[in-house]
Parts: C-alpha cells; sequence; structure tokens
C-alpha cells in the first residue's frame, strides 16, 4: 500500500477506488476497518468492496456489515412509513431528509448507509399539528428541559427531538435546514416546492437541494463530526445534480461558499486532488482518526468545536448559552 | 496503541490495545492455551484513561472499542483485565451479527449442545463449570452463538466468570485460575480457564438438544417451558435478536422448535447437576 496514506485516506480511497485495496496487508486492514467503523462508513465500505477480491477473515466482517445495513435500511423505511401513517390525517407534505431519504429514493449515497434518526422536513406553519400528531401517536419528548425546550422552539431548524416508545426510534421534525441563528437563511418554502413526491406519500429533497442541504449540514452547522461519511453523501449526490442548476439553487439559498466548499473538498478527501488555503485545514479535521479508530488532533477538533458555536449564534447569545449551560452539572453545550 | 494483543475465541477475533501494559499482560496470560488468533481481528477493544491525566493519576480504565455505550464506568486499573473481559463483551452484543447471540451457558454432550439461560444469578455459569469438571464439554458461559443458517450452535468457550461463592465451588485436576479481582461492580471475580478440550474443540459446532432454564436457591421443581414461552424469554436473552431481523427470528423460531424446554429449579450445585443430567439421559 501507499505508506503515506494515514488509515483515514485509506478509507478515503478504499471508498472512491475499491480495487486500491488490493496492496493492503493484514494489518492495513485492521485499520482501515477500524476507522470505516468509527466514520459508520463501515456498510458503504462493505458495499463498495462487494465483489472485489479481499482476504476471507474481512469478507466474512463485510459480509456481517451488508447484512446490518440491509436491516438498518429495512428498519428506517419503515420509520419513514410509520412516520407518513401518523401524519397523513394532516394533509401536509412531508419531506424525507438525509439517509432516510437517500434510502427511500435509491440514491447511491444511501447503499450501505448507516441510518440513525428520522428526519423530516414539513411547512413551519403545520408544525403544531405534526407535533399534536406525533404525541397522539406514541412519540414522546426526549429531553424534557424547559430551557433545552425553549430553545429549540425559539432558535432551531427543528422541534426538540421525539422518540418513539414502543420502536424506541427518533424523528426529527425541521422546518429548514439550519438553525434560525445560523447566518445564511435557506428558503424553506421553496425547499419544500421544488421536493419530489415518491409516490408513496412521502417526498425528498430535488437533487439540487439535496447537495444543498448536505453541504449546509456540514459546513455551516456542527463541529464536523462524521463528516467523512456527510461528504461521501455529497459525493454522491453531486453525481446527481446538475452543477449549473445547483449554482443557482445555491445561491437562492445563500449557501454558495458551503456548496463550493463541498465541491473542493469532495475531490481533495476521495480522488486525490489537493486541498490549498483553509480547505486544508477541513482535511486535516475529516481525516483526523488513528488506525485504532481513535479521535487525534485534539486541537483542530476542538477549533472546529468552537467554531460551530460560532456559526450557530452571536456571540452575547452563545455567552448567555453557555453560561445556562454550564451552571448546570453533567451537561456539556 | 502501546500495548496491544489479539485472542480467538471460538470463530471471534478480538485485538486488545491499553494504555498500560498490566492489562495487556493479563489477558495474554489468561488466554495462553488458546489457539492463535486469525490475522485480521473481527473487533477492537481500547483500554484508555477518560482523561489524559487518568493514565498515571489514580489511574482509570474506560472501555472503548468499534462499539462503546457511552454511560460505561470506568474501572480502576487493578481491575484492567475485567475492563478487557467486558470490553470484548459489549463488542459481542453490539457488533455480532454473523450469529444469534444468545445470553446463555454451554456445554456439549454426545455431539450435541445443552443451552442454559436466566438472568444474572440463576446459576448458568456455574453450572457450566461444574457440569465441565463432571465431563461435559465446555462451548461458553457467556454467549451461545447459534447460527443462522444451519442452527448449530458455535463455541464460544471463554474463560468461566466466577463471581464470589461461585469461585470456591468449582474446580477440577488441573484447572487453571485467573487472578483474584476484588471490590469489582460484582463483587469478587476469578476467572477460570476452561479444559484443553474444550480449547482444541472450539471450532466445532454442534446441534442443540436441550434448552434449561435454571433458577438457584430454589426448591427442586422441574416444570416442561412450551415453545412459545421459550421464544418470548430468549428474545430478552438475546442482545442482537432485534438487529438480526429476519434471520434473528427464523433462527430463534427454529431452535425452540427444534429443542425441547425445561425451566429447572435446584437448591444447590449437586441438585443442579442431577437434574440437568437426569433431563439430558431422558431425551
Amino acid at each position: 500500500m501507499d505508506r503515506t496514506l494515514s488509515p483515514a485516506a485509506t478509507l478515503a480511497r478504499a471508498l472512491a477506488a475499491p480495487t486500491s485495496t488490493a496492496t493492503l496487508a493484514g494489518g492495513d486492514w485492521t485499520a482501515l476497518l477500524a476507522v470505516a467503523r468509527a466514520e459508520l462508513l463501515i456498510g458503504t465500505l462493505a458495499h463498495r468492496l462487494h465483489g472485489v477480491a479481499v482476504p476471507a477473515a474481512v469478507a466474512a466482517i463485510l459480509a456481517d456489515a451488508r447484512t446490518a445495513a440491509v436491516e438498518q435500511r429495512r428498519a428506517a423505511l419503515w420509520e419513514a412509513e410509520m412516520v407518513r401513517r401518523a401524519l397523513a390525517p394532516l394533509g401536509c407534505p412531508v419531506v424525507l431528509l438525509k439517509g432516510t431519504a437517500y434510502a427511500a429514493a435509491g440514491l447511491a449515497a444511501g447503499a450501505g448507509r448507516s441510518i440513525g434518526d428520522c428526519d423530516i422536513l414539513v411547512p413551519r406553519a403545520a408544525l403544531p399539528a405534526v407535533e399534536a400528531a406525533l404525541l397522539g401517536a406514541g412519540w414522546e419528548w426526549v429531553k424534557p428541559d424547559p430551557y433545552d425546550d425553549a430553545y429549540y422552539r425559539r432558535w432551531m431548524h427543528e422541534l426538540p427531538p421525539l422518540i418513539h416508545r414502543a420502536r424506541d426510534r427518533m424523528v426529527d421534525v425541521h422546518h429548514t435546514i439550519l438553525p434560525l441563528t445560523a447566518r445564511p437563511t435557506p428558503d424553506a418554502d421553496a425547499l419544500l416546492a421544488d421536493a419530489v413526491d415518491l409516490g408513496s406519500g412521502v417526498a425528498v429533497l430535488s437533487p439540487e437541494d439535496m447537495v444543498v442541504h448536505a453541504a449546509a449540514h456540514l459546513f455551516a452547522d456542527g463541529d464536523l463530526a462524521g463528516g467523512l461519511r456527510n461528504l461521501w453523501d455529497l459525493r454522491c449526490l453531486l453525481d446527481e445534480a446538475d452543477p449549473a442548476a445547483l449554482g443557482a439553487r445555491a445561491a437562492r439559498h445563500g449557501l454558495s461558499r458551503e456548496v463550493a466548499r463541498a465541491r473542493r473538498l469532495v475531490p481533495a478527501i476521495y480522488d486525490g486532488g489537493r486541498a490549498a488555503g483553509t480547505d486544508a485545514l477541513y482535511v486535516r479535521r475529516l481525516l483526523a482518526r488513528d488506525g485504532w479508530g481513535r479521535a487525534t488532533r485534539p486541537a483542530t477538533r476542538l477549533a472546529f468545536y468552537v467554531r460551530s458555536h460560532g456559526l450557530r449564534m452571536p456571540p452575547a447569545m452563545l455567552a448567555r448559552h453557555l453560561w445556562i449551560k454550564w451552571r448546570r452539572p453533567g451537561s456539556r453545550a | 496503541m502501546r500495548h496491544a494483543t489479539a485472542i480467538r475465541v471460538g470463530p471471534v477475533t478480538f485485538r486488545v490495545g491499553s494504555a498500560w501494559p498490566a492489562p495487556v499482560a493479563a489477558l495474554a496470560d489468561l488466554y495462553r492455551d488458546y489457539p492463535p488468533p486469525g490475522d485480521v481481528p473481527d473487533f477492537t477493544v481500547r483500554l484508555e484513561p477518560p482523561r489524559p491525566w487518568r493514565r498515571v493519576f489514580r489511574p482509570q480504565v474506560a472501555i472503548a472499542g468499534d462499539f462503546t455505550l457511552p454511560e460505561a464506568v470506568p474501572l480502576p486499573l487493578a481491575h484492567g483485565l475485567l475492563a478487557a473481559e467486558m470490553g470484548m463483551n459489549l463488542q459481542m452484543a453490539l457488533g455480532h451479527r454473523r450469529h444469534l447471540l444468545l445470553h446463555a451457558s454451554s456445554v456439549e454432550r454426545d455431539g450435541a449442545a445443552l443451552l442454559m439461560t436466566g438472568e444474572s444469578g440463576a446459576g448458568k455459569s456455574t453450572l457450566s463449570a461444574l457440569l465441565a469438571a463432571r465431563g461435559w464439554r465446555f462451548m461458553g458461559d457467556e454467549f451461545a452463538l447459534v447460527a443462522p443458517d444451519t442452527g448449530l450452535v458455535h463455541p464460544f468457550p471463554r474463560p468461566v466468570s466466577l463471581k464470589n461463592e461461585s469461585v470456591a465451588a468449582v474446580a477440577w485436576a488441573g484447572a487453571r485460575f485467573g487472578p483474584v479481582l476484588a471490590g469489582t461492580p460484582k463483587g469478587t471475580i476469578r476467572h477460570l480457564v476452561p479444559d484443553a478440550a474444550a480449547l482444541v474443540a472450539m471450532d466445532r459446532p454442534v446441534p442443540p438438544r436441550l434448552l434449561v432454564f435454571p433458577r438457584f436457591g430454589h426448591a427442586a421443581a422441574v416444570r416442561p417451558v412450551a415453545p412459545a414461552e421459550a421464544f418470548v424469554r430468549l428474545t430478552e436473552a438475546s442482545t442482537n435478536y432485534v438487529a438480526l431481523g429476519e434471520a434473528g427470528f427464523r433462527a430463534l423460531t427454529g431452535l425452540v422448535q427444534a429443542v425441547p424446554a425445561v425451566a429447572v429449579d435446584y437448591p444447590d450445585g449437586a441438585g443442579g447437576i442431577a437434574a440437568v443430567e437426569a433431563l439430558w439421559t431422558a431425551r
């Protein structure tokens, strides 16, 4: 194998160019699998390497990962169907987001992907009715904390998370794709208006809006945790979006910078390209994982963690938020 | 990581890395008679300080790895071996998909397996070790691995984790024990290494023949358990039944339909052995 590649970079190359794994030795595989598990990319890797010759022990591990991904997909689509049934009487559009959407629409980004919560987008005006319908159908609040609850409702792009009491699965109800405190203000009405109906009573975002959402989620919200997986989503989604339409769409949502960054970082991470300027910092953060699956580069991670709070809210508001959170024992802002 | 070893138990190879030498040395010694590991481990376990200074100052071992539980409480370094064992259990419970995983002990005689399952304290570990001392082949005291396609039970003969008074109750000629781990969250723990026959045969699966739900410390009683009840109790005893989806359902319904199930209350070890061996002979 190319000794200059870190285990995380080896994973990126294995995903993009599966036959590149032909030169890996036993220890390289061990590191690759540990990083893939830590980044929640083991199912995607297993899908990409299906049919590629690998050592027997690796084949067995990847076969398990494929089986697990099939079951995860089944459970995620079932959960989406449960949400659809709960909301059907309201007659409002229900747009699936992220992993559930990729799986439901049969996109390449969904192949083998791990899927956690069920994320949906509904019109903001429908939120009270949606909330009531879900509570009436067996979902309940995860964090019954007055400050968190008020914070979500006033400043976030989603309701506080709800969990189903029998199936133990979470649903995140969004009314837009970035917190209201973030600087860009995406056009939520346009997201809903151009959503693509799947014919099953639910819809997904248009191909271009999917890219915009994934880029906003990765670069304008959060600390890049799980970023390697999100960037893999973007690599797949960019293939299905119309480049010209994408530029206009990103501009409309105020997310041109984020989409441009995605277009530069996808080749830099996955296709042997180079990263210049601040992109190099992102690469450093996205590949901060060692062959034992441990998080590395604590200073870089901290910098992006601090940045995520700066993105989410203005300084005075952030100070108040952190003050309230820190006074509460056992919690991290 | 600075200190590392690899261990294979039945079909599963673990890589265990540690920030300290002691847990890895204890582990390597406990498993020294096991067949060699595979070259690519199925799971990684990491024993690391929860905070950097906990490596040297009142050292604590946090259990990490491919699969972790956020609420897991760190253990003192003196219990590093227990942390490693718990770390391996955790990988199996959360990550293993190749077999239906039953929280059960298993022993083999006449080419077939006896499965014993029950809540902690029911005596499944102790009974399996007592039966092993009487010539049964020990297959595992923690997890029984049922292959969904064949229905065979695969051995997973980890060292027997004996707790408190069980430590003194179980042994056989030449039995080898790990260090005494006193004051753990589960009391005093000592590991008993399975005998050579168990380790030599750890790659040989066998079909199940009898399923027992033992209950220690009760007046002797034997009651047949209907397949439906056995099924429900085993769904609760399985860590991956839900995650396996349809394959888990098929494996479990196949098991309870193929194998009779019996609830056995027993007052003491001798009574338990007598009851179980009588049931086995009657089959």
